[in-house]
């Protein structure tokens, strides 16, 4: 299924984008996280977490939603 | 448990005292209430490595840290007795000096706002997908991560 990624903060900085469209095929998060990781080499040495549907997840989650959030450490405050 | 609706906490710039004076005006006519209690984060001018910050430009991801600022919401009014509870913070460029969050929490007696007050604003720096730019004088910067 087509997915939008969002990158936000130092992440759309590093990666020079804040959205992407990409086909996926695979099914949990860490399954696209390595993805991410080939074609954006810079986000591995990046801490960040992933959520969809408003909510964080883990690398066992399952993708679900069409568009997936890419967030570095929160500031706010 | 009351059901609130999900409200859009963010404000362009800085929040301005007028708009904290107004907010606390609004509060005259609900004579319920006995104690207000607020807190106001401010934009810190931290010196690193010899570089002073002179602003912060805040983004977010709206939707979720809406949703998120709706959970602590409820969260707290399930957790204090409450009259009401009010929380805006900012987006965009914020300078050092200038407040860019505002939580303002009321109730008949001042015992439950002292503690609500704290843990609103802890589960704020902790839950909420809000990003931080921190701008040097000299136009330089870093991203701000909360300790």
């Amino acid at each position: 299924m087509m997915i939008t990624i969002k990158y936000f903060g130092l992440l759309a900085e590093v990666t020079g984008c804040r959205s992407e469209k990409m086909n996926f095929s695979c099914t949990t998060i860490s399954d696209l996280k390595e993805i991410l990781f080939q074609k954006h080499k810079v986000l591995k040495n990046k801490k960040f977490k992933i959520a969809q549907h408003n909510e964080l997840n883990t690398d066992k989650t399952k993708v679900t939603s069409s568009e997936i959030a890419l967030l570095p450490p929160f500031a706010g405050g | 448990m009351k059901n609130h609706k999900l409200k859009n906490v963010f404000r362009e710039g800085a929040i301005t005292t007028e708009f904290i004076a107004n907010s606390i005006a609004k509060h005259q006519v609900k004579t319920s209430i006995g104690a207000h209690n607020i807190f106001l984060g401010q934009v810190r001018a931290d010196e690193i490595n010899a570089k002073k910050v002179a602003a912060i430009d805040y983004t977010a991801h709206e939707d979720m840290a809406n949703h998120k600022f709706h959970e602590i919401r409820e969260a707290a009014f399930l957790k204090f007795d409450l009259t009401c509870m009010h929380i805006y913070h900012s987006l965009g460029m914020v300078k050092s000096g200038e407040i860019c969050l505002f939580v303002f929490v009321s109730s008949k007696r001042r015992k439950e706002v002292f503690p609500a007050i704290e843990f609103i604003v802890e589960e704020i720096k902790l839950k909420i997908p809000v990003f931080g730019k921190e701008i040097f004088e000299d136009q330089t910067h870093q991203w701000k991560v909360n300790s």
